[in-house]
């Protein structure tokens, strides 16, 4: 396996290698599937790339001890997020929900006790995320929440390059000189949660914690982002982590 | 229910027409729908661009531009745009930029039909074909009685007729017979053949006269006449009369106005019936008629001033009934002209008859029979030319300054610009007005204008309507013959403007700035009234009305058609709007003013208050072109 830099101002190289990689050593049929889709390289204008925009809800943040409740996903490109495709699943997680998740995620334990298990889910979702970038807010979450949960109930874990809209706004707000010289002076750093940021650029106030509006909030953030940082040639290398 | 979609479709509900749709259609909407960001400045739809898709404002603001460039429209959150393109050649008409960072919702062709078809409210609010202002008009309409229902409705026998030849005696045996109240006269055709009328039995009549209840107890009996007095003798000139398809409204203005409590309704010429004051209390169940008689009936001007609650309360009630700006507006000047009378009636018992005749008269919106309960007097006083000011002016002052003074203590303040009979200029004899006139119409300009406008709205209120009627006469005869003076006026019809945009919590105005009020009378109803008068000098009008004026407009060629209709609708929309506010404002106890906050305003209302601004903006480029200034060497 490649080792994959970490830092979000250097293009990841080798991200389609480890996708090509995997594709051929995967012993399951759907991640091979998956995998061998692909991604675009890394020199690719982001204006021209298909994603799709993920938000998982949990019943917390351990991947050890908490589990993903549901998933929402909504695939667009700079131009138009396409509502019509969207897909949203509630899945049973393994460990039963605390009462508190219930209120946090307004999902009912009838509701969960009703749902599939994720691995029931995974092929209808690995074929949306197959060939497009997936974009988030926080890849901390997305991404070692499904790793664990595929690794779990295929043998083998899902890694992919992601665009994080909330590293995007950290490089602004967390990682600046004028970012840290607001810290110097003790100011209290300026929020970069998907709320508020979307405040930021005159986005409208989503009620949040549902998976699939979460998406759909992200995938306009970045659309926002791009308008107003970057330019539709900027290459997904300098975006992606 | 989709509960994923509630973010999108709450949204949307909030707005016209979306919020009429049923959840079933705003889910399909909702679940549809392609969303993109554009940054302030960017392009949403360019010109001729080919679109298959109806935009909707999530949030933000954006520019709609005409072809040459011009700005068209500026819209805000729940707009929509892009629709006469759906419903053309799909290709942009009108291209659309962010003004603001801007959140579009795309909502596919596909759905788009799919909701024209099924929704008709929907077809409406976005075709062109119907205009929502017009439907919104027509809502109002529908909803309101008064002004539908013909007067002819409120009869149920046909008249007591008498020849006059006929006794007293028989007369009134023939009127209780019937159970009635009142007999019409009439004689062989001769003096008034506007009143002659052929029966049923093909004989040729003229109505001479009617006689009342009243006029047995006063003319016959206190006069001590004897029984067997021919009935022709009682009775001086032919009755005030109306059509039977006339509205129940006009019938009470016209008792008002006359103040008289039996009508005779014609059929063309011929008497069907006569309507009895309490016929129309039976259907009129508010008060501004008592508050008419009760007027009437004050001796002094401190009591009249007492009464000025009760009018407010008959406004408020009047437009909970239903009324619309013309009922309101003329109930309201008949209300202000019984106050200026009385007051006349009042002085002259003070200070002795006037040693010249003189007329009373009301300009702006007296005149024009469209006061709100929000006004300030504007009237003057034409007088005799036997007029001597050495030895009468002294008392036309006085008489004037009593009935200013006793209309300010009303609630008509006094007039800021000093159109008023105090006012020595205002207080002429009719030899002096004509040539007042003649000198605003030969030798116009818009400065010159600019104070006198007001002056061609005129009416009489009290003394020898004769004089103004001379005035408006030569204001008919002469105007339309200027196009100096036309396209001076024209000019100052344009100085004020309506507002461009109107959003949730500001208006936006041409040059960019936001204000968080807006008055209706100064940026819609005002400016209307002005353009609309130009237009009806232009054809020789003698209406006051601004109503009235556009169906003399409408008889001419001035206006393309169906542009008659639309200021007509525009008119009604904002009048009714500002009247709305000023109930509300009663209501919750604070002074009536003409401002309306537009985060106090419905969507809805919103929406149709920006396309009578529209309708207004239109009318004024047209104006300005319709009326140049002619080039005129000197």
């Amino acid at each position: 396996m490649p080792i994959l830099r970490r830092s979000s101002h250097v293009a990841a190289p080798g991200w389609p290698e480890y996708l090509e990689q995997r594709a051929s050593e995967s012993r399951s049929a759907l991640l091979s599937r998956y995998f061998a889709a692909g991604v675009p390289a890394a020199d690719t204008p982001i204006g021209e790339v298909e994603m799709v925009a993920l938000d998982l809800e949990t019943t917390g943040l351990d991947t050890r001890r908490h589990a993903i409740v549901s998933v929402g996903a909504v695939p667009f490109t700079l131009a138009r997020v396409r509502l019509a495709e969207r897909r949203y699943w509630v899945v049973r997680p393994p460990r039963p929900l605390s009462s508190q998740s219930v209120i946090f995620h307004h999902i009912t334990h009838s509701e969960v006790a009703e749902a599939p298990d994720l691995e029931r889910i995974l092929p209808e979702l690995l074929e949306l995320m197959a060939g497009r970038l997936a974009v988030v807010h926080f890849r901390h979450i997305e991404r070692p929440f499904l790793d664990t949960a595929v690794k779990a109930r295929l043998g083998e874990g899902l890694r992919f390059p992601v665009i994080d809209t909330m590293s995007l706004e950290a490089r602004r707000h967390r990682l600046s000189p004028w970012a840290r010289f607001r810290r110097w002076l003790r100011r209290p750093p300026v929020s970069i949660r998907l709320h508020d940021s979307r405040l930021r650029y005159g986005l409208p106030a989503y009620q949040g914690h549902h998976a699939l509006i979460d998406a759909l909030a992200t995938a306009e953030l970045l659309q926002a982002q791009i308008a107003t940082h970057y330019r539709r040639e900027t290459p997904i290398g300098e975006l992606w982590s | 229910m989709d509960v994923e979609l509630l973010e999108i479709r709450q949204h949307m509900a909030q707005f016209p027409p979306f919020d009429s749709l049923s959840d079933e259609r705003l889910d399909d909407v909702a679940g549809h729908v392609e969303v993109s960001y554009f940054k302030a400045g960017t392009v949403i739809l360019a010109l001729d661009q080919e679109v298959h898709e109806l935009c909707y404002i999530r949030s933000g603001a954006v520019e709609v531009y005409r072809r040459n460039g011009d700005l068209y429209n500026r819209l805000g959150e729940g707009d929509i745009f892009g629709q006469f393109s759906l419903l053309r050649n799909h290709r942009v008409r009108f291209p659309a930029s962010a003004l603001e960072d801007t959140l579009i919702y795309f909502i596919p062709e596909a759905v788009f039909r799919r909701l024209c078809e099924a929704d008709e409210h929907f077809a409406d609010f976005v075709e062109l074909g119907r205009p929502r202002l017009e439907a919104a008009v027509e809502d109002q309409k529908k909803s309101n009685d008064m002004m539908i229902t013909r007067v002819r409705k409120l009869l149920s026998r046909y008249p007591v007729m008498v020849e006059a030849t006929t006794t007293v005696q028989e007369a009134a045996r023939q009127i209780g017979a019937a159970q009635a109240s009142a007999a019409l006269v009439l004689d062989a055709v001769g003096e008034h053949p506007r009143y002659s009328f052929t029966d049923s039995e093909e004989r040729a009549w003229e109505m001479c006269g009617i006689l009342t209840d009243s006029d047995f107890r006063t003319r016959v009996v206190a006069e001590g006449l004897p029984p067997d007095t021919p009935v022709g003798q009682l009775v001086g000139k032919p009755p005030i009369t109306i059509q039977s398809d006339e509205s129940v409204h006009e019938a009470m203005l016209t008792m008002l106005r006359n103040n008289i409590h039996h009508l005779p309704v014609l059929y063309r010429r011929r008497p069907v019936g006569i309507v009895h004051l309490s016929d129309i209390i039976r259907y009129e169940t508010h008060s501004s008629l008592y508050l008419v008689s009760n007027i009437f009936n004050q001796s002094s001007a401190a009591g009249l001033a007492k009464l000025e609650p009760d009018v407010r309360a008959a406004f408020v009630r009047m437009v909970e009934e239903g009324a619309n700006s013309q009922m309101v507006g003329s109930a309201l000047s008949t209300i202000g002209r019984s106050f200026t009378r009385r007051l006349l009636e009042l002085a002259e018992q003070e200070l002795g008859p006037p040693p010249v005749p003189y007329c009373f008269m009301a300009n702006g919106s007296m005149a024009r029979n469209e006061q709100s309960i929000v006004t300030d007097q504007d009237n003057a006083l034409v007088l005799s030319d036997d007029f001597d000011p050495e030895r009468h002016d002294a008392y036309f002052l006085a008489l004037a300054q009593r009935v200013s003074d006793g209309l300010h203590a009303c609630g008509y303040t006094y007039c800021k610009g000093g159109v008023m009979a105090t006012n020595p200029k205002w207080r002429q004899p009719l030899s002096v007005w004509r040539d007042y006139f003649r000198d605003w119409i030969d030798d116009p300009t818009p400065e010159r204008l600019l104070h006198s406008s007001i002056f061609f709205d005129l009416d009489s209120v009290y003394g020898e309507e004769d004089y103004v009627e001379q005035l408006q006469d030569l204001v008919a005869g002469k105007a339309a013959k200027s196009p100096l003076f036309l396209a001076a006026m024209a000019r100052n019809a344009l100085n004020r403007t309506p507002p461009l945009g109107f959003f949730r919590t500001f208006v936006m105005e041409k040059d960019g700035k936001h204000n968080n009020s807006i008055n209706l009378k100064r940026r819609g109803t005002a400016p209307l009234i002005d353009l609309i008068r130009v237009h009806a000098l232009a054809c020789g009008s003698r209406a006051q009305n601004s109503f009235d004026r556009l169906d003399d407009i409408g008889n001419t060629q001035l206006l393309a058609p169906g542009v008659g209709d639309k200021l007509r609708y525009a008119l009604e929309l904002i009048a009714m709007s500002r009247i709305r506010h000023q109930v509300i404002d009663l209501q919750q106890d604070r002074e009536p003013d003409n401002n309306i906050e537009p985060e106090n305003v419905a969507d809805s209302e919103r929406h149709n208050l920006k396309d009578a601004f529209q309708a207004l903006s239109n009318a004024q480029k047209f104006l300005k072109y319709r009326y140049p200034l002619p080039s005129r060497s000197r």
